[in-house]
C-alpha cells in the first residue's frame, strides 16, 4: 500500500461534505451569499480532488469527459429555456411570474431554475478546463 | 401572428443564443450547419418585421423579465438599430449557404459543430448589442460576440491565427475594459443604466461634473473605437481577417465592426450629444483627423499587400475611416454618407471576401502572386470581385459612389473643400490596389498551379452572386438604402443639443 493512504482515506471522507456544502450554497442563493456559480465551482472542486488523488482516469469515470461537454450547453439550455417558458406563457421573456399561480412563487421558481441551470454549465465548464489542461501533457 | 409580433424583440436574440446551444448539443456537422441555416435565414424575417412595426409606429420598446426600465432591462428599437439589425441578419442569410462548403475545407470535421454554434453565438451577440437600450447589457453583448469572434478567428488553418486571435484577444478585452469604465463613470453620475435615461440625465450632470463626464466619454471613445478600429486602434485587424477562416472573415467584416461603430453613434449622438453640445469639446475634430489619417495611410499600406486577405483587410479601416469621417462631420449629408456606407462597405466587402473565399477554396492560396490569370478560371467570382472592387473605389453605378458623394456632400456643407479631394485622393489609391490584384488575375498568362482552378459551387456561387448584385442595385435604387439612413440621420440630429 501505497504511503498516500491518509491522502486517499481523507479525500473519500471529504467528498461527500464538499457536495453538500455545494448544495447547500446553491440553495441557499436566494437569502445568502452563493448561488449556481459558486455552487458549480464548488461541485467542479470535488471533482478535481478526486482526479488529483486518484488520477485523471478514475476522475472521468464518475464524470465522462462527453457528459462534461455536454453540461456545458445543456445549462445555458435551462436558463434560456426557462426564460422561453415565460413567453410560451404569454408574457415577456425571462418573465417568471406566470409560472405559478402567484407570481411571487412564480419568481422563486424561476430563480431556482435558472440557478440550476448556472449550476449546471459552470460545474461542466470548471470540470472541462481542468481535463483539458490534465490532458496536455499526455 | 399577434401573439408573436410583440415578442420580436427578444426572439431575435433568443432564437441565435438557443440556435448555439442546440449545435453544441447536436455536435455533428450536418445537423449543426442544418440548425444555423434556419436560424440565419429566420434573423432577417424577424429584423424586417421589427423595422417595418418601427417605421409605422415608431420606436419599439421590450421590457425583459416584465421590469419596466429604467429599474429593468429595455430593448428598443428605433430606425438606426433597425437598420443595425436588417443588415447584420441579411449578411448572416445571405453568406450561410456559402459556408457549407469552405468550412468543409477549412476546418477539421471534430470542430465543425462547434464552429457553427460560435457563428450562432455570435450572430446573437452582434443583435444583441444593435437591439438593446442599456448600456451595461451592451457590454455583456459586447463580451459574447467577442470572446466568440475569438474562437472564430483561432479556427484558421495556419498556426497564426492562434497569435491573430490572442492579439485580438488583449485588444478587444482593453476595448471592452475601456467601455465598461466609462459605462461605469455614466453610472456613478447618473444612477442608470438605460440609455435614454441617462441621456436625460446627463445634462443636469454636466453642469456638476463636466470632467467625469468628458473622463466617460474619453473611456467609451477608445473602448468602442477599439472594436471598431478606428485608425490607430486597429492593429489587431488585419492579422484577425487574415488568417481567420475566409467565412469568418467575410462575417466579421461585414459585421462586427459595422455593430461597434452603430455603438459609438448611439453613445455620441443618443446619449452624450442630448446632453453636452459638442462644439464644446473637440470631438469633431479629433474624429475626422484620425478618420483621414485611416483613409489615407491604410489605404497605402494596402497597396503594398501581398496577401489579399491582408489587402482588403487594411481597406477595411481606411473604408471605417470614411464612416467615421461622417460621424465626424455631424451633420445631414455627412453623417447619413456614414451610415449609408456602414450598410454598403458590409454588402462590398462581404462580396470581396467571399470571392476570395471561393478562390482560396479552389486554388489554395490568397497570395497575390500566385493567382495570375485566376480570373481566366474563374470568371465569375472574379467577376464580381471587380464590381464590388470598383465600389470600394466609389465607380458611379455602385453603393460606393452614393456613399461617398453624400460625404463630399456633407464636406461642403461644412465648407471644407480639402477634405472632398482627401476623399478624391483615397479612391485613387484604393484604384490601385484593387487594380493591382485586377491586373493580375485578367491579364496574365494562368500558372500550371491555377489552371486546375474553375468557378466554386453553386451554394458558394449564390452568395457572391448574390452580394455582387446588391452592390450595383444599392448603387441604383438607393431609396432604401440611403433613405432609411437620411431618416436616420435626421432624428439623430435633432436630438443634439
Amino acid at each position: 500500500m501505497s504511503l498516500d493512504l491518509i491522502l486517499r482515506i481523507g479525500t473519500k471522507l471529504i467528498l461527500p461534505f464538499i457536495l453538500l456544502f455545494a448544495l447547500y450554497v446553491q440553495f441557499h442563493g436566494e437569502y445568502g451569499p452563493g448561488g449556481g456559480f459558486q455552487a458549480g465551482v464548488i461541485t467542479a472542486g470535488m471533482v478535481i480532488l478526486f482526479a488529483i488523488t486518484f488520477g485523471l482516469r478514475a476522475a472521468k469515470r464518475i464524470a465522462p469527459q462527453a457528459l462534461v461537454e455536454r453540461m456545458v450547453p445543456l445549462g445555458v439550455l435551462i436558463f434560456a429555456g426557462t426564460g422561453v417558458l415565460g413567453l410560451l406563457l404569454g408574457h415577456n421573456y425571462l418573465d417568471y411570474g406566470p409560472l405559478a399561480h402567484d407570481p411571487a412563487h412564480g419568481r422563486v421558481l424561476g430563480i431556482f431554475l435558472v440557478e440550476a441551470g448556472v449550476l449546471v454549465t459552470v460545474s461542466g465548464t470548471m470540470t472541462a478546463l481542468f481535463y483539458a489542461f490534465a490532458e496536455r501533457g499526455r | 401572428m399577434t401573439t408573436v409580433l410583440p415578442h420580436l424583440p427578444a426572439l431575435q436574440v433568443v432564437i441565435p443564443l438557443l440556435g448555439a446551444v442546440l449545435c453544441a448539443l447536436l455536435r455533428r456537422p450536418a445537423p449543426a450547419f442544418g440548425l444555423a441555416l434556419a436560424v440565419s435565414w429566420l434573423m432577417p424575417v424577424i429584423a424586417a418585421a421589427l423595422l417595418w412595426q418601427v417605421i409605422q409606429g415608431g420606436p419599439i420598446s421590450y421590457h425583459m423579465g416584465g421590469w419596466a426600465p429604467p429599474w429593468g432591462i429595455e430593448y428598443r428599437v428605433d430606425l438606426l438599430n433597425g437598420f443595425v439589425l436588417l443588415l447584420v441578419a441579411a449578411v448572416g442569410a445571405a453568406i450561410m449557404p456559402f459556408a457549407w462548403h469552405s468550412v468543409g475545407f477549412e476546418i477539421d470535421e471534430g470542430r465543425r459543430a462547434w464552429f457553427y454554434c460560435m457563428y450562432l453565438l455570435c450572430l446573437a451577440g452582434l443583435l444583441g448589442i444593435a437591439i438593446t437600450g442599456d448600456a451595461f447589457n451592451a457590454f455583456v453583448f459586447l463580451e459574447i460576440s467577442s470572446l466568440s469572434s475569438y474562437v472564430l478567428i483561432a479556427l484558421g488553418r495556419d498556426r497564426r491565427a492562434l497569435l491573430a486571435s490572442f492579439q485580438y484577444l488583449v485588444m478587444g478585452t482593453i476595448g471592452a475594459t475601456f467601455y465598461v469604465i466609462g459605462v461605469g463613470f455614466l453610472y456613478l453620475l447618473t444612477g442608470s443604466l438605460n440609455m435614454v435615461d441617462i441621456a436625460q440625465r446627463l445634462g443636469p450632470a454636466w453642469a456638476e461634473h463636466p470632467r467625469a463626464i468628458v473622463a466617460a466619454l474619453a473611456f467609451v471613445s477608445a473602448g468602442v473605437g477599439l472594436k471598431l478600429a478606428l485608425f490607430p486602434l486597429h492593429v489587431w485587424l488585419p492579422n484577425a481577417y487574415a488568417h481567420a477562416p475566409s467565412w469568418v472573415t467575410v462575417f466579421l467584416s461585414a459585421t462586427a465592426t459595422k455593430v461597434a461603430i452603430y455603438l459609438l453613434i448611439r453613445f455620441y449622438f443618443s446619449i452624450f450629444g442630448v446632453a453636452i453640445a459638442f462644439d464644446t469639446l473637440p470631438i469633431a475634430q479629433i474624429v475626422i483627423a484620425l478618420s483621414i489619417a485611416a483613409m489615407v495611410i491604410a489605404s497605402l499600406i494596402a497597396v503594398f499587400e501581398s496577401d489579399v486577405k491582408r489587402m482588403l483587410a487594411y481597406s477595411s479601416v481606411a473604408q471605417i475611416g470614411y464612416i467615421t469621417l461622417g460621424i465626424g462631420l455631424a451633420n445631414q449629408a455627412g453623417l447619413t454618407g456614414g451610415l449609408v456606407h456602414v450598410f454598403n462597405h458590409a454588402v462590398m466587402k462581404a462580396a470581396l471576401f467571399l470571392a476570395i473565399g471561393a478562390v482560396f477554396y479552389r486554388a489554395g492560396t490568397v497570395n497575390l502572386a500566385e493567382l495570375s490569370g485566376i480570373g481566366r478560371k474563374m470568371p465569375v467570382t472574379l467577376a464580381v470581385f471587380t464590381i464590388a472592387g470598383f465600389g470600394l473605389v466609389g465607380t458611379p453605378g455602385t453603393a460606393g459612389f452614393i456613399s461617398k458623394w453624400y460625404l463630399a456632400l456633407g464636406a461642403l456643407d461644412q465648407g471644407w473643400w480639402v477634405l472632398v479631394l482627401v476623399i478624391v485622393g483615397s479612391s485613387l489609391i484604393a484604384m490601385v490596389y484593387v487594380g493591382r490584384v485586377l491586373e493580375i488575375a485578367w491579364l496574365r498568362e494562368p500558372t500550371p498551379a491555377i489552371a486546375r482552378a474553375s468557378d466554386p459551387p453553386l451554394p458558394m456561387l449564390l452568395p457572391i452572386l448574390l452580394l455582387g448584385a446588391a452592390t450595383i442595385y444599392f448603387g441604383i435604387d438607393t431609396q432604401w438604402s440611403a433613405g432609411i439612413a437620411e431618416a436616420s440621420a435626421q432624428a439623430l440630429l435633432g436630438g443634439l443639443r
